[in-house]
């Protein structure tokens, strides 16, 4: 076995890799526990990708949209549960994606020299929920149809030109045909060519400027941190993680398989109580706050353009919070992340009260 | 547990490197985690054979309930020299209504690699256009080429206003 390697590492100078991760350390520390959530959603978008293609093996996008998911979910052998392992896993990577970036933000890992780190992470997150709401369509069930139908209404109400843009997502006038088959085409192909490199180099950011360690630990002398070894410790306790994470899917998938409702039909009202998934709750009840408070498309307009707004600094906050120290501005940061973390999880639990 | 006295060590020893030369705790590890993972392996390989096998099964279930007689409305009326192409269950054959009078009626699947035979009106022969197998075209007999048996025959039963073919 070692003469296969020596051929490999002569062609290929493995013996560098191997070097460079032998002295990869990651810092330990009471923190240390949120380094595993970025691997955990890399591991759910692993799984993501595999049961897609799976599910594209049946699936047809277009008219037969509801019946190939139907055939998927009630006739394919064990076609559920590659669905219903889709859906959740698409669900927990959203959740996990979102204890991550909280977990860097307060860790400040947006700092010097990680700006980047952060810049390319929020767009993974973007087109993440993109990836989610492209997806959540392509059944075509009442549920996709209606959830559709309303999120794009937030495009929509973008000053100027949102109807031109939503019409080009949906279309049409109206979701329909047209808009699965686009909707199709963005979550197979559009999204993961943008999505892959992207996370490459989020991925390769990591290994280059390694974990970051928190404010309270850079405080410490060097002689009192510690550090474990990358490879194999850290990768052993990072991969037991991914075994979990495996477990948590198999058993919602198992436990708690994905329904289908009945299918679209335009003529039908919107069934009461329709609301999008529970990632998108907080603009929803956002929107509808805004649009109680100022009437009509004004307060729609203004809705979207505070959290936009919110995103952009958000975007920003390496540039506010960039010394790596205490002080005011350090501070300000976190009750800024504290009050963003609550605002999300407030508006979400209001939204499904308000149902 | 303690050992508070030194003669108890030596037996304590000896049952520690019996363990160690029956397996070591590596050894255990190894055979525990290479289970486990084909366990894991097999969980989700299982299934996800069983998804993409499921049409085939669908198929196989189908073959049980087969079609055993297709009626061809109006095919009494097909001109002699000519054939008619159709699907009986699933595979595509063909009827003929010869310059003679007679019918016949078989699988249009070549026997060789499953290409769609023809009928050649001209020289009453079926031919298979992708290796030139040769067929008779009364009872469906290879003739030559590469097609190793004859084609699948029918019955076929010539009434008024339809033709029934049935498996023979």
């Amino acid at each position: 076995m070692t003469s296969v390697y020596t051929w490999v590492d002569e062609r290929l100078g493995l013996e560098d890799l191997m070097q460079f991760a032998s002295k990869k350390q990651v810092p330990l520390h009471k923190h240390s526990f949120w380094y595993y959530w970025g691997g955990i959603s890399l591991f759910c978008f692993i799984v993501q990708v595999f049961t897609g293609i799976l599910l594209m093996v049946y699936y047809r996008p277009g008219p037969d949209a509801f019946e190939s998911v139907r055939q998927i979910t009630y006739v394919v052998h064990f076609g559920w549960l590659i669905r219903s392992a889709h859906s959740w896993s698409a669900n927990l990577m959203v959740a996990s994606v979102f204890v991550h970036m909280f977990s860097v933000y307060f860790m400040k890992a947006y700092r010097k020299p990680r700006e980047f780190g952060w810049w390319s992470g929020m767009v993974l997150l973007l087109l993440l929920l993109t990836f989610g709401f492209s997806g959540y369509l392509l059944p075509m069930d009442e549920l996709s149809y209606f959830a559709t139908k309303v999120g794009l209404g937030i495009p929509e109400a973008f000053p100027g030109i949102g109807p031109v843009v939503a019409n080009l997502l949906r279309g049409g006038m109206d979701v329909g045909e047209n808009t699965v088959q686009r909707f199709f085409a963005l979550h197979i192909v559009v999204l993961p060519v943008f999505f892959i490199p992207i996370l490459v180099f989020h991925l390769w950011l990591v290994q280059k400027h390694g974990n970051a360690s928190p404010p309270s630990e850079l405080e410490k002398p060097q002689s009192q941190r510690r550090s474990i070894p990358f490879f194999p410790n850290f990768l052993m306790k990072d991969l037991a993680m991914w075994l979990i994470a495996l477990n948590v899917i198999a058993l919602f998938a198992s436990l708690f398989p994905w329904d289908l409702g009945t299918a679209a039909d335009s003529l039908k009202p919107a069934p009461a109580g329709i609301h999008p998934e529970w990632y998108y709750m907080s603009s929803f009840q956002m929107l509808k706050i805004m649009g109680s408070v100022f009437p009509g498309a004004v307060g729609e307009g203004i809705g979207i353009i505070i959290f936009t707004l919110g995103l952009v600094l958000w975007f920003l906050i390496p540039f506010y919070d960039g010394k790596n120290e205490g002080g005011q501005r350090a501070r300000y940061a976190t009750y800024f992340g504290l009050l963003a973390m609550a605002v999300l999880v407030i508006t979400t639990f209001w939204g499904y009260w308000g149902l | 547990m303690s050992t508070p006295s030194n003669s108890s060590q030596p037996a304590k020893d000896a049952t520690e490197n019996l363990a160690e030369n029956v397996m070591s705790r590596r050894g255990f590890a190894q055979i525990l985690f290479t289970g486990v993972g084909l366990c894991y392996a097999g969980v989700i390989g299982y299934p996800i054979y069983r998804y993409l096998a499921s049409p085939i099964e669908a198929e196989g279930e189908a073959e049980s309930t087969a079609v055993s007689q297709v009626q061809l409305k109006d095919a009494d009326q097909l001109s002699p020299s000519t054939a008619l192409m159709f699907k009986f269950g699933a595979k595509p054959a063909v009827l003929i209504h010869h310059k003679d009078g007679t019918w016949s009626a078989m699988e249009a699947v070549c026997q060789h690699l499953g290409c769609t035979v023809q009928y050649q009106g001209d020289r009453d022969i079926i031919t298979c256009a992708c290796h030139g197998g040769v067929y008779d075209s009364h009872t469906g007999k290879n003739i030559s080429g590469p097609p190793p048996r004859g084609l699948v025959p029918f019955t076929v039963s010539v009434q008024k206003g339809v033709v029934v073919v049935s498996k023979t």
